[in-house]
């Protein structure tokens, strides 16, 4: 079988999930697979849940947009209200249980991985790092890739006037990791 | 930008990659959503190449400085999105019959009227049957990726000048907003004589050339139908169309674009539960690919034509099947979302399952 995964990446706008899902497709194109991502835009975008749609695959990818992905990465209480149930059986969802309350997250038919992405990354010093928290979380737990790939593609994703952002964000990324351990 | 550059583009922004790769040195357009990522890259890329871009006050604008610009041999373009591509329909006409060389860029939302800002195919008519008055056809590529995009626009420069007719880049919301991986290719700039022959580039050392499409005079008009005609006929060379695990399929779904892919989707799932199903895409909408469409009937196979729209492209199927099969059709309708799971029921429906 070969390499297929994808993830639906949802949080409010203002959370970085179209940035992480951008880190995670640049991480996948790095590796040399097939790749796509599409951010939900629009009318959408301004107010409610903020998402996008990550697809890696070894084989040519058919559909961009997925409507029951094989795992979530879920940054606020209304994307577990739209995307759990719509996770395949047996799926990851990445939970943000800082603020996402854990007993919501259903175990058993899926699998859900808790990380305090808020607490995690306030330690680190920088609160608005909780989305590379959270990837970081989901590379350890569906291993989709190796944690180094994705985080030497911080560098096509963080504008040259961040760049000593980086490092930052790698810590970041490897404290979501460690946490999903 | 070296070319053999591995990028992470949007569909908007791989075409207007493409275009600049062809030599694209003019864009006109006016903004409309989901397009507009087409005229932000050009309008940096454009000036910094010492082209022109130009935000008209409206579409209609747009389209005649586009008309303006090809009369005097330039390569330029305009995009927009279903309404704003129905506003430039004069001027398509005009470019049609003075048979100047314009790219035209649409980016199907869901219609009709303002509809919303989703994907679409419901401009599938409108493309391919001309879409403003008279008789006329413009040749028109349906990407499906975004590597397909960058690749199809840069190669429409060429094809518009050599049949000299406008050509049309048709997508939709989705491909314009998605991003892949395009592998950029060498910057293949205009022949400067290309336009030699007819351009109004100055009447000096000759005579004066007049770019029309008003034929008053007994029998002009006739004659020049007569040889628009024989040009559409020519066009027929450029079918483009692709098949995906055709070979053995007991059901063949007919699809374009995004629509497309998506089916190649719901196709791999379905053959992996052993499921005869393939795909038949025409990349060239106009010239559809009739033949090779017809060259794939066989006694008891099926046809299934999927669009998003209320049933278009599924006439020129039922058209090139010529009676020897007919084909079903299943519509996603324009302001939804399109997703695989789609396909599992017609495509068991039409297989009688």
């Amino acid at each position: 079988m070969s390499l297929y995964q994808d993830v639906i990446i949802a949080g409010f706008g203002g959370q970085g999930v179209l940035l992480i899902g951008n880190l995670l497709a640049y991480a996948g194109m790095n590796q040399g697979l097939n790749v796509t991502y599409i951010p939900v835009y629009g009318a959408e975008m301004r107010g409610g849940t903020a998402n996008c749609t990550v697809v890696l695959s070894e084989e040519e990818i058919g559909s961009p947009v997925i409507h029951r992905p094989l795992s979530t990465i879920i940054m606020n209480r209304p994307s577990l209200d739209k995307f759990q149930s719509r996770l395949v059986d047996g799926g990851v969802q990445i939970v943000n249980t800082s603020l996402v309350d854990m007993d919501l997250a259903e175990q058993g038919r899926i699998r859900s991985v808790p990380v305090a992405a808020g607490e995690i990354s306030d330690k680190l010093g920088d609160t608005r790092m909780a989305n590379m928290v959270a990837l970081g979380a989901y590379i350890q737990a569906t291993g989709v890739l190796p944690l180094q790939a994705v985080i030497d593609s911080l560098v096509n994703v963080i504008s040259a006037s961040y760049k000593h952002m980086i490092p930052k964000n790698a810590a970041a990324i490897e404290a979501g990791a460690k946490a999903a351990q | 930008m070296a070319s053999g550059d591995k990028l992470f583009l949007k569909g908007n922004e791989a075409i207007a990659r493409g275009a600049l790769a062809a030599g694209c040195q003019c864009f006109f357009g006016y903004p409309i959503t989901p397009q507009n990522d087409i005229p932000e890259y050009l309008s940096k890329a454009l000036p910094d190449r010492g082209g022109a871009f130009v935000q008209a006050e409206s579409e209609v604008a747009a389209a005649n400085m586009l008309l303006g610009a090809t009369a005097c041999g330039v390569r330029a373009m305009t995009s927009s999105s279903s309404p704003g591509i129905s506003l430039k329909q004069e001027a398509i006409s005009y470019m049609a019959g003075s048979e100047l060389p314009a790219i035209i860029v649409n980016m199907n939302r869901g219609g009709p009227g303002l509809g919303d800002i989703g994907p679409s195919q419901g401009d599938y008519f409108q493309s391919t049957r001309g879409g403003g008055h008279g008789d006329y056809r413009l040749l028109v590529l349906a990407p499906a990726t975004c590597q397909e995009a960058y690749d199809l626009t840069r190669e429409s420069f060429d094809l518009a000048f050599q049949y000299r007719n406008p050509v049309m880049i048709l997508g939709d919301a989705i491909l314009g907003q998605m991003k892949e991986p395009v592998l950029t290719a060498p910057d293949r700039p205009a022949d400067p004589a290309e336009a030699r022959d007819w351009s109004l580039d100055g009447a000096v050392g000759r005579g004066p050339r007049l770019l029309k499409s008003l034929f008053l005079q007994d029998g002009a008009l006739a004659d020049q139908n007569r040889m628009l005609q024989a040009k559409y006929e020519a066009m027929r060379a450029e079918v483009r169309w692709e098949c995906f695990e055709t070979e053995d399929a007991e059901l063949v779904v007919c699809a374009y674009g995004t629509i497309a892919r998506i089916a190649k989707s719901a196709i791999r799932k379905l053959r992996k539960k052993g499921l005869k199903v393939g795909l038949f895409r025409p990349i060239t909408l106009y010239p559809f690919p009739s033949e090779a469409l017809a060259k794939l009937v066989k006694p008891g196979r099926k046809f299934l034509t999927v669009e998003q729209n209320l049933g278009q492209m599924v006439e020129d199927v039922r058209l090139s099947l010529c009676g020897l099969a007919t084909s079903e059709f299943f519509s996603i309708y324009p302001g939804n979302l399109p997703v695989p799971d789609d396909f599992d029921e017609p495509i068991a429906r039409a297989l009688g399952l």
